[in-house]
């Protein structure tokens, strides 16, 4: 009998994160359905980066107060989690606060926890305000109605109350050592909850406060199992792909976009005047799948974009620095990545329901999610690029999908249309006569 | 250009059996648009005050393919560079140099991938490199102390990390530079990227150009500094929808060096 709260811990903890492990395993699938790019070289510059953009937060602080905020957060995330490793081992063995014997470290290290969380509630209560009182703009954009906005809350009421739980299981338990209960030992330092929390159940009897104490800790243990299981439904997934998201980020010049491989070939084929239009075509060549130029879906990404949609937090500064939406267009790059997850998301339940394979569905990112009025509004100037506190590239999406409408549909914009030919009949934009090229020499 | 301002080809100086020491690209605007053209006309006058060993393609240059790709047809990109790849590996061509920010970022990224590999700079690197081999000097000038912002060209500042070439080369100019509020990396885009140029914007509250040069106007510069020629139509255009055409000027930076040096 004496075992059964260490049996129901390790079936809450394998419970929790098996159910998490098996979503996590859904997520690399599904990023796995983009096309393969290598991002395996300069191993150091990407750990650079990774260091310095997800670790080190420097694109979250050019907005110095959300930066801020934010950077009190993610460290109290962090570090209060060195308490998450106590509380599994005290919860595995029925033990009560295993790391005590560190003696005036284990103080300094529960009093610094308690510290940190009031500075985290403080700043949660500040993102809630900023969301819902102050209704910072990029908060309301049309794709921030429903779940998204939901989401953006609920991620905050979650941390309130793991940290109230946090700090009442300490100020019980603090209260305990007072009365010398047995069992819990003489351990930690409260600087925060001893006047924050204590003071309500001041007075109670020993039986109430461990009752208190007890419910308080299994709470918060639960909670940060349901916390962890709700990531993979939420926007804050962020706080793990940010890393190999940040890791397997572009290093070429921003303004440098990818030459299509399946172009270079048929052009080099068209250029080749030794070429011949009437051989017999090659074998092998021929029963490679043709390539589709461009993205009308998620398949026809690739896993980094893929994976950039899982791990967008919505925080929508792309959105607030992109040309065409501060002048009102349709554009939303956030939309872009919110759309893409979306669409990926319905791809795996399908291919989930239908014994793992993908059954057509007669929907595709283009159209049903993202539509050419968007897509034709960009002007590719990086701006949503560069802000980017994760190295998101909604503008690599975009060209795709451009790339897919101009070659595979010929979809293009009249203007547009009559630029190219211009182009191709007369090597400009505009349709002047290339052997005029030189007359402003004379002019 | 006036006599005494020789503009040679490639073409030339291959019969010649020289090499010249860069090529300037000039650009489709640079070509045919009559406010680009005074640019061209002007980097090319500081090219020869600097006595520049330099050539131009002529009637062989070809769209780079910038608007093509941003468009997304990869295709007619593709060939627009290999045609000029060719061209340009036949006449060995080492050094690049264009007053275009889209060419530049084409020619430099985008190129190499494809067989063309040359050393590409915009024309404010290269501008200030003669400043600073001392091939090109300037002492105050008509611009001395008035007050002068600089739009960051998408292309030359967040597609290429260069933000200071063109503002040293204005304060070799002696100018006040000021900052509108969106500068750098935070610059906004004048509306004319990504092939907009070409065609009617999407429908919205207002153009791109028209917020951006109200982002000028609000630090009441006199002149609004440019290095791109699609800025500079995007942005003079702004500047007459505002009815401040007579106020203040749109000038680009190799413009302004040679009109301090009363070339």
């Amino acid at each position: 009998m004496q075992y059964i709260p260490n049996i129901l811990f390790l079936l809450l903890l394998v419970g929790g994160v098996g159910y998490f492990t098996m979503n996590i395993r859904k997520l690399i699938r599904n990023i796995n359905l983009g096309l393969d790019v290598d991002r395996k070289d300069q191993k150091n510059i990407r750990f650079k980066n990774m260091a310095k953009i997800a670790l080190g937060q420097t694109k979250m602080v050019r907005r110095p107060i959300a930066g801020f905020l934010h950077i009190i957060v993610y460290v109290g995330f962090l570090i209060i989690n060195i308490e998450v490793l106590e509380i599994i081992i005290d919860g595995l063995f029925g033990t009560h606060r295993i790391f005590a014997p560190l003696g005036k470290a284990y103080n300094v290290l529960i009093g610094s926890f308690e510290i940190l969380a009031l500075l985290v509630l403080v700043a949660i209560i500040a993102f809630w305000i900023r969301r819902n009182v102050i209704k910072i703009k990029r908060f309301f954009s049309a794709e921030m109605t429903g779940w998204p906005k939901s989401d953006g809350n609920n991620i905050l009421y979650f941390e309130i109350v793991l940290m109230l739980l946090f700090l009442t299981m300490n100020a019980a338990d603090y209260k305990l050592q007072l009365l010398e209960a047995a069992h819990y030992v003489k351990a930690g330092a409260f600087p925060v909850s001893s006047w924050m929390i204590a003071p309500f159940i001041d007075g109670l009897s020993e039986s109430a406060l461990i009752v208190i104490e007890r419910s308080a800790w299994w709470l918060h243990i639960a909670g940060i199992l349901v916390f962890l299981n709700y990531l993979y439904f939420s926007k804050h997934l962020h706080i793990l792909l940010a890393f190999p998201n940040t890791y397997f980020a572009k290093l070429t010049p921003n303004g440098q976009f990818t030459n299509s491989e399946a172009v270079t070939k048929e052009v080099k084929l068209m250029m080749d005047p030794d070429a011949d239009p009437y051989a017999t075509p090659d074998p092998v060549a021929e029963t490679e799948e043709v390539a589709k130029f461009g993205a009308s879906d998620v398949m026809d990404l690739n896993w980094i974009q893929l994976m950039n949609a899982y791990t967008c937090t919505e925080c929508g500064r792309c959105t607030s620095e992109c040309p065409a939406n501060l002048t009102g267009k349709k554009l939303s790059p956030r939309k872009i990545m919110m759309d893409t997850r979306d669409r990926l998301e319905e791809v795996g339940k399908n291919i989930d329901a239908n014994n793992g394979e993908f059954k057509d569905d007669g929907k595709q990112l283009l159209g049903d999610y993202i539509t050419t009025e968007e897509l034709w509004a960009c002007t590719t100037c990086n701006a949503c690029v560069e802000t980017c506190p994760v190295s998101i590239d909604p503008l690599s999406i975009i060209n795709e999908m451009r790339r897919y409408l101009v070659m595979e549909e010929s979809a293009a914009p009249t203007e547009l249309n009559n630029m190219m030919s211009n182009i191709e009949n007369n090597g400009a934009p505009w349709p002047y006569n290339q052997m005029d090229r030189l007359n402003w020499v004379n002019e | 250009m006036g006599k005494a301002i020789k503009v040679p080809t490639m073409a030339q100086y291959m019969a010649d059996g020289k090499l010249p020491e860069v090529l300037f690209w000039v650009g489709c605007a640079g070509s045919f648009d009559d406010r680009a053209k005074k640019i061209t006309k002007a980097f090319v006058k500081l090219l020869h005050k600097a006595r520049i060993d330099f050539a131009v393609l002529g009637t062989e240059e070809g769209c780079t393919g910038d608007p093509a790709k941003r468009s997304g047809n990869e295709f007619l990109f593709q060939m627009q560079a290999m045609t000029n790849i060719e061209l340009m590996n036949a006449y060995k061509v080492k050094k690049i140099v264009t007053a275009c920010p889209h060419c530049f970022n084409t020619l430099k990224n985008e190129y190499p991938n494809l067989g063309g590999n040359y050393e590409v700079v915009h024309h404010t690197q290269f501008l200030k490199s003669l400043f600073d081999e001392g091939r090109l000097s300037i002492k105050g000038g008509k611009y001395k102390g008035k007050r002068i912002t600089f739009h960051d060209p998408c292309y030359l500042g967040r597609a290429n990390n260069i933000y200071e070439a063109p503002r040293e080369l204005l304060k070799k100019l002696e100018v006040a530079l000021i900052e509108m509020k969106k500068s750098k990396r935070n610059g906004l885009c004048c509306g004319a990227g990504g092939a907009q140029m070409f065609k009617e914007a999407e429908k919205g509250e207002k153009d791109i150009n028209i917020e951006r040069t109200k982002q000028a106007l609000e630090i009441n510069p006199s002149i609004i500094a440019a290095g791109c020629p699609f800025c500079n139509t995007m942005m003079t255009d702004g500047v007459k929808n505002s009815k401040k055409e007579g106020a203040v000027e749109i000038m680009d930076i190799a413009e302004m060096i040679a009109n301090a040096q009363d070339l």
